[in-house]
């Protein structure tokens, strides 16, 4: 190879770091223009499965004179839901904004094969699918919040620490983010029923959103079972973060367990991501 | 080689297949592409084509050897390598999220356009590969041809030095053919250098400055195709088919006619390199009948890269 050769190539290529966060905030503003371009879409799957939770168990069923929550009473049941529904709106945001996708680009549209050929490293590509998750469940958490405190027909006990929601909330996006991812690139198009059945309604249904951590020490095996489940950390989190009233697990765990299972899942999907396009 | 723009040395990939054991799909094979060339892989299915333009578009990472494209080493740093390689691979991966114009405006973007300059180019090359009329068209109701020549767009958008197309022509009508191949001859003529692999030898032939003729993972021969045409030694190949022992048919026909070079048995015909075929049928259905077959049919053909691969390798390309 001539000299001049050498260095007219290299003179057109632009610093990596710089073609990298081109790259990355590129293919960032591509998912968040669909999600503006689709946002009908994105309202309806966001809003209407915990409009409809919060607007049976915590309206409905008080004014029907139904009891939820135990004897502790509608308005601390739907206190608490707040945090579950919130903790849910933001997981469901992994497994739709972020796996489902996932799914249909690598085992039906193959289309990731040209989105990994964006000038960035292939593991960026993947950590780039956790923040579009991340900012969706954090968008979807904003907007679930009202119907979560005013819908119920009891009074709703808000006491709002702010340094836990800022910090915590963006945490449990993360988690959500790259659990979406691992699970994207792991589940094959035909599993997609499956992935509901055994892993979206077991974390969802044991993810705390319906009780508080504390309240299962009747059901003492129960409660140490859930703590595998990463939603359980989100919504107690949320707990700690939102309302009065209701315990919470300590904010230590919390972090801890949240942060553990972020990096886990982050590790176990962007190796997987790799995996998947480069042989 | 002064303007070689990629340089791939021992490249080899070794896949370990879950049954049988490992698979070489690409064995030691050395790679010299020009600036401003078009390079054609050409190859039956399974040669390893694909495996190589994967290795050298960063898909697929070599078991061993070394890539230098554009001066950078694309084993040792992929994601810089990607600014300079654009790919059209052999399945539609447009955006189908996304409207033809938008799947070219994003791309811009992931390549460090601004959105102004971005839409520009995007609308420029709707133009260049005629779909201006399908902008606002989602990608899934484009036809095969025009989803391709979408692809070919969108690899050329960020000027790679390097556009790599794994068959590019596989499943199109003809139209669509001549009219991607418009468009390619076009790009051609302003100096891109272009790599692609192909099972068509007609195309090979025909467009590709050299051709390189692969199989089992190696290259057996790599040349223009005139030259890789002129290398069979042959003016013409006669192609017989007749019934009989065509072992012994092939054996008494280049023993007894003047200036039968060679016979191989092909798919049930015998295929007889000649060097000029003028007056030569009568003699050869003579020969036949002396040694006891009867001959069906008689062609004759100037020998094509077909008969490179055939003589090659013993075997017809398409099989």
């Amino acid at each position: 190879m001539s000299t001049t050769q050498e260095e007219r190539s290299l003179s057109e290529l632009r610093p990596a770091g710089q073609a990298y966060r081109a790259a990355f905030v590129g293919l960032l503003g591509r998912d968040l223009y669909l999600l503006r371009k689709d946002l009908k879409i994105f309202l309806l799957r966001t809003l209407i499965q915990p409009l409809l939770l919060v607007f049976v168990f915590t309206y409905v069923f008080p004014k029907t004179g139904q009891s939820v929550g135990g004897s502790s009473g509608a308005s601390r049941f739907s206190t608490q839901l707040v945090a579950g529904v919130m903790g849910l709106a933001i997981v469901f945001q992994g497994i739709q904004a972020v796996a489902l996708p996932l799914v249909q680009e690598f085992g039906v549209s193959r289309e990731i094969e040209d989105r990994v050929l964006a000038p960035l490293p292939t593991w960026m590509v993947g950590l780039q699918k956790i923040v579009t998750g991340l900012l969706q469940g954090l968008l979807a958490a904003c907007l679930v919040f009202p119907i979560a405190s005013l819908v119920p027909a009891t009074p709703v006990h808000l006491h709002i620490r702010w340094a836990v929601l800022l910090t915590l909330a963006p945490l449990a996006g993360w988690v959500a983010g790259s659990l979406g991812l691992m699970l994207g690139t792991k589940v094959k198009p035909f599993q997609v029923p499956l992935l509901f059945s055994l892993i979206v309604l077991p974390l969802t249904f044991l993810g705390c959103t319906y009780f508080p951590w504390q309240d299962l020490q009747n059901v003492v095996w129960l409660k140490w079972v859930v703590l595998a489940n990463p939603v359980v950390y989100m919504t107690e989190g949320f707990r700690a973060a939102l309302v009065g009233g209701i315990p919470h697990m300590p904010l230590v765990g919390i972090y801890g367990a949240l942060v553990g299972f972020g990096a886990l899942f982050t590790w176990i999907g962007v190796t997987g991501f790799e995996r998947r396009v480069v042989s | 080689m002064a303007d070689a723009i990629i340089q791939a040395h021992g490249l080899t990939k070794i896949y370990d297949a879950a049954v049988g054991g490992r698979v070489v799909a690409v064995d030691e094979i050395d790679l010299q592409i020009e600036s401003g060339e078009i390079y054609g892989l050409l190859g039956p299915n399974g040669a390893g084509k694909s495996t190589t333009i994967g290795m050298l578009t960063t898909r697929v990472v070599p078991t061993r050897g070394s890539i230098l494209i554009g001066g950078v080493d694309l084993v040792e740093r992929p994601a810089l390598a990607k600014q300079l390689i654009g790919v059209v691979p052999q399945s539609n991966t447009l955006d189908r999220a996304m409207t033809v114009f938008e799947n070219l405006e994003f791309h811009g973007r992931y390549f460090g356009m601004g959105a102004k300059r971005a839409r520009t180019v995007a609308a420029e090359l709707l133009q260049r590969v005629r779909l201006v009329e399908r902008s606002k068209a989602p990608v899934m109701a484009l036809s095969g041809g025009m989803a391709q020549r979408l692809m070919v767009a969108r690899a050329i958008m960020h000027r790679p030095q390097v556009l790599f197309l794994d068959e590019p022509t596989a499943g199109l009508d003809p139209q669509s053919r001549i009219a991607l191949w418009e468009i390619l001859g076009d790009l051609h003529d302003d100096g891109q250098t272009i790599l692609l692999t192909t099972h068509y030898m007609e195309e090979a032939d025909e467009f590709c400055d050299r051709v390189a003729v692969m199989d089992h993972g190696k290259i057996l021969a790599l040349d223009t195709p005139a030259k890789l045409k002129a290398s069979i030694g042959a003016g013409r190949i006669v192609i017989v088919s007749a019934s009989g022992d065509l072992e012994m048919l092939s054996q008494a026909l280049v023993a007894g006619v003047d200036g039968a070079r060679e016979a191989r048995t092909i798919d049930g015909r015998i295929h007889l390199s000649v060097d000029d075929s003028t007056g030569l049928l009568p003699r050869i259905i003579d020969c036949a009948e002396a040694a006891g077959a009867s001959v069906n049919d008689l062609s004759v053909t100037e020998p094509t890269l077909e008969s490179v691969f055939i003589n090659l390798t013993g075997k017809d390309l398409r099989e």
